[in-house]
């Protein structure tokens, strides 16, 4: 009998939720438009849908591709691919107190990921307080990563493959911004987490930052106890553009366990610098990074594993059209090209004193249509070389890429 | 209504065309790797995983690198199954005659000279003579182990009865364990015919592999168990199937194709090598016996070698040895592919065994020994032939 009750109960309760369901209670917060966001607000910079009164809104983003690529005529063939499903929640929990969190599903569920979930405490513009989960503020793409903003498929190697895309750890620090007339100036400081040794012993046989990300204690347990420092300044002038300049830094090995000594302290540095602006008239908009990563690796270890790396991307996006097509009143056709480089190990063999290769460029050239500004669909040519080491013959990939992503 | 049939249009002539906008594939005869023809699938799936093993995997301190070692995977020596780099050049220490090697106990008879963090690499002792080794190319190996062994002896001159200032002797080495002899294999004083390395040390691709895995990455297998640091007996750190399906990679792998074989002076070059009696040791044509591979069975192969040791003179004598051979004599090594070489060492030449060499021609200039007649009728050459001769050698 008790039964029958929950389950009549439970009924009336979704019978009820489904009646409300009423799609002019969903408000839209609408995105700043002042133009005078940095790559650093991104996180907060996305349309997110709240739900009547309730202190709660979401969103998130989605985004997948077809492509067929080949390298020195082997192909995989044609790929269909869900490359990330990602939510977001945020919450204003009083005037000057929100939490955001971002949920990253890759490759269907091959990666599933708390990219950010933080907790901000407003106390001056110029001072503000942030903790839990949060992105290490390092170049421009870090945080300004969502799908739908890129005219892309691919992100850029720099960001992916030399520092780690959304490179989150534990930590906290402090953020803030100051307006003057047309400037915006700002600041972020963090003590996280950090890297591991897996920077420099790993499967992909070079210096890779991202297999830190491999370390699922992360969120848990520094690996030696030393924070990671990450501090970015930007500017910007609402007319001309916007320049950061960005440092992270801490060890990265376990140089003392139980008290024992067990080697050196040896430190990661990373320097980045990243640009973006519009050009007036055409609206050319320009976007760029590069960054140099600087490692400590044991004389004695091998030089397939770099000290220093360097590498960056600049994409040029330029509208061509706008108006109505298809019906989606605010179309805008892209042309959008761009190019990016990153040398994995730079410096010289012992052995030769000849120079060591290793090292990776691309274009890109794209046309993206985007029916709405929240949503992009992009069709990419690709083509790449990548040198080995020893600098033996480049090896060349290319392809097409077609695909979508789009906020919701 | 036309605009939507206009974009289906576009969508389809690139979904159906897009294999056009890729980078086409070298020719055959530009690469060193690919598959012998005439595999089973069987046979090709075993290939694909041996190619895996050998060229993707990247061994870490998890995977059991080290903790001493000289490279981390197997592909990083032979970059595109061709020679190697200085950057992954072995050091071979403490043998100087047929008794054996007297520095075991310091680490030899190879020296590890890299190591994971928290470890030292093993220092050359100071007392030791040794030898460098430029890590050989991969390609064609197959043909080679399935040369008959009378075969090699029927080249042999031991005591160079044909007057030809050219001796040419196998290096009899002791079997490891694990090694099965081949069928019809000969044997001196129990001990056989080694075919693989610079000095002929390894007698087939199993005791090779293995011993590449332990000795330049410090690997153990059931095959080779002992860590190279410790010296202890432990688990392996590679399972038997990827030894096997490695050793499989390497006896299927495809010899080089030559390249121009029709060009009037690569044709006169050929000559030239003839006349100037280096085909006597880089012997042009071998043939298989049987194997148990049937698409290495009875197969006629130009490999350019004798697979036989000879003197090579002082120049060259570094004084380190394997086997029974001296010091001074070195396995005449298989000239095919020596034109790509470059395409694995970095664009530039390191020939010889320790790739001291930076040209062809200065690899000739440095032989001596029982090659010292053919290097001095090299000599002799108008700088035309010269040109000649090394242009054939880059076609192999």
């Amino acid at each position: 009998m008790r039964k029958i009750y929950f389950i009549l109960l439970g009924l009336f309760i979704a019978k009820t939720t489904t009646a409300q369901i009423d799609s002019t209670l969903f408000r839209r917060k609408p995105l700043d438009s002042t133009g005078m966001l940095l790559n650093m607000d991104a996180v907060y910079n996305r349309p997110f849908l709240s739900v009547g009164k309730l202190p709660v809104a979401l969103g998130g983003y989605v985004e997948a591709n077809y492509q067929h690529l080949g390298t020195d005529g082997i192909s995989e063939g044609h790929q269909f691919q869900m490359r990330r499903f990602t939510l977001f929640v945020a919450s204003g929990i009083s005037r000057r107190i929100k939490f955001l969190s971002e949920i990253e599903f890759e490759d269907g569920t091959k990666e599933i990921n708390i990219e950010f979930a933080a907790l901000d405490i407003e106390f001056h513009p110029l001072f503000n307080l942030r903790g839990g989960v949060i992105m290490n503020p390092i170049g421009a793409f870090n945080q300004n990563h969502d799908g739908p903003k890129w005219e892309f498929v691919d992100r850029p190697v720099s960001a992916t493959q030399m520092l780690p895309a959304t490179w989150s750890n534990v930590g906290f620090g402090i953020y803030g911004k100051q307006f003057q007339k047309d400037w915006v100036l700002a600041y972020e400081a963090y003590l996280t987490n950090g890297f591991n040794d897996k920077i420099i012993d790993n499967s992909e046989g070079k210096t890779f930052l991202p297999a830190a990300k491999e370390d699922r204690e992360r969120f848990e347990e520094s690996f030696n106890g030393v924070p990671l420092v990450t501090a970015k300044g930007a500017i910007r002038h609402k007319k001309i553009a916007e320049v950061g300049l960005s440092y992270m830094g801490g060890v990265y090995n376990k140089f003392q366990d139980d008290g024992l000594e067990l080697d050196k302290r040896r430190r990661v540095d990373v320097v980045a610098i990243d640009v973006n602006s519009t050009l007036p008239r055409l609206k050319t908009f320009i976007n760029a990074e590069w960054a140099w990563v600087y490692v400590d690796v044991p004389a004695t270890y091998t030089q397939q594993y770099a000290n220093r790396q360097r590498g960056g991307f600049a994409d040029i996006v330029q509208p061509l059209y706008t108006g109505n097509l298809f019906g989606f009143n605010k179309s805008v056709i892209n042309a959008a090209f761009r190019f990016e480089y990153v040398d994995y190990n730079v410096g010289r063999f012992n052995e030769t004193g000849d120079n060591i290769s290793d090292h990776y460029y691309a274009i890109v050239p794209a046309i993206s249509w985007r029916p709405s500004p929240q949503t992009v669909l992009r069709f990419n040519y690709k083509y790449s070389w990548r040198a080995d080491l020893l600098g033996n013959p480049l090896s060349k990939t290319a392809g097409v890429q077609i695909g979508f992503s789009s906020y919701f | 209504m036309k605009r939507f049939i206009n974009i289906n249009l576009l969508i389809f002539t690139v979904f159906f065309s897009c294999g056009k906008l890729e980078p086409k594939a070298p020719l055959d005869e530009d690469i060193l790797d690919g598959p012998i023809e005439g595999l089973s699938t069987e046979q090709n799936q075993m290939f694909l995983r041996g190619d895996i093993a050998f060229n993707d995997d990247i061994f870490t301190k998890e995977t059991g690198l080290g903790p001493l070692f000289v490279s981390t995977s197997c592909g990083s020596c032979h970059a595109g199954d061709g020679k190697g780099h200085p950057f992954t050049t072995l050091t071979r220490f403490g043998q100087t005659d047929e008794n054996g090697n007297t520095f075991l106990h310091l680490g030899a008879p190879q020296l590890q000279n890299r190591a994971i963090s928290g470890c030292e690499p093993e220092q050359l002792p100071p007392e030791a003579t040794f030898s460098k080794f430029t890590p050989p190319a991969n390609t064609g190996l197959g043909f080679i182990d399935a040369v008959p062994d009378a075969d090699i002896m029927a080249m042999a001159d031991p005591n160079d009865a044909d007057g030809d200032g050219i001796s040419g002797v196998p290096n009899w080495i002791a079997l490891k364990g694990f090694i099965t002899a081949r069928s019809g294999s000969i044997t001196n004083n129990g001990k056989h015919i080694g075919r693989f390395g610079k000095k002929a040390g390894a007698y087939d691709l199993l005791q090779q592999t293995a011993a590449a895995y332990n000795q330049d990455m410090g690997i153990t297998s059931t095959f080779e168990p002992f860590d190279t640091h410790s010296g202890q007996e432990i688990d392996p750190e590679v399972s038997n199937q990827t030894v096997h399906d490695v050793v499989f990679y390497l006896r299927t792998l495809k010899a080089p194709v030559q390249r121009n074989i029709n060009d009037g002076e690569v044709m006169r070059g050929k000559e030239l090598f003839i006349q100037s009696n280096c085909s006597k040791c880089h012997t042009p044509e071998l043939k298989t016996g049987i194997s148990p591979i049937a698409a290495l069975s009875n197969k006629t192969f130009s490999p350019y070698t004798d697979m036989l040791m000879h003197d090579m003179g002082k120049g060259l004598d570094d004084g380190y040895t394997e086997g029974t051979a001296k010091t001074y004599e070195w396995r005449t090594p298989a000239l095919w592919g020596l034109g790509l070489s470059k395409n694995s060492q970095g664009g530039a030449y390191f020939l010889l065994h320790d790739g001291r060499a930076r040209s062809i021609e200065e690899a000739i200039i440095l032989h001596g020994g029982e090659a010292q007649n053919s290097r001095e009728r090299y000599n002799t050459l108008s700088q035309q032939e010269k040109q000649k001769l090394i242009k054939f050698l880059e076609s192999l």
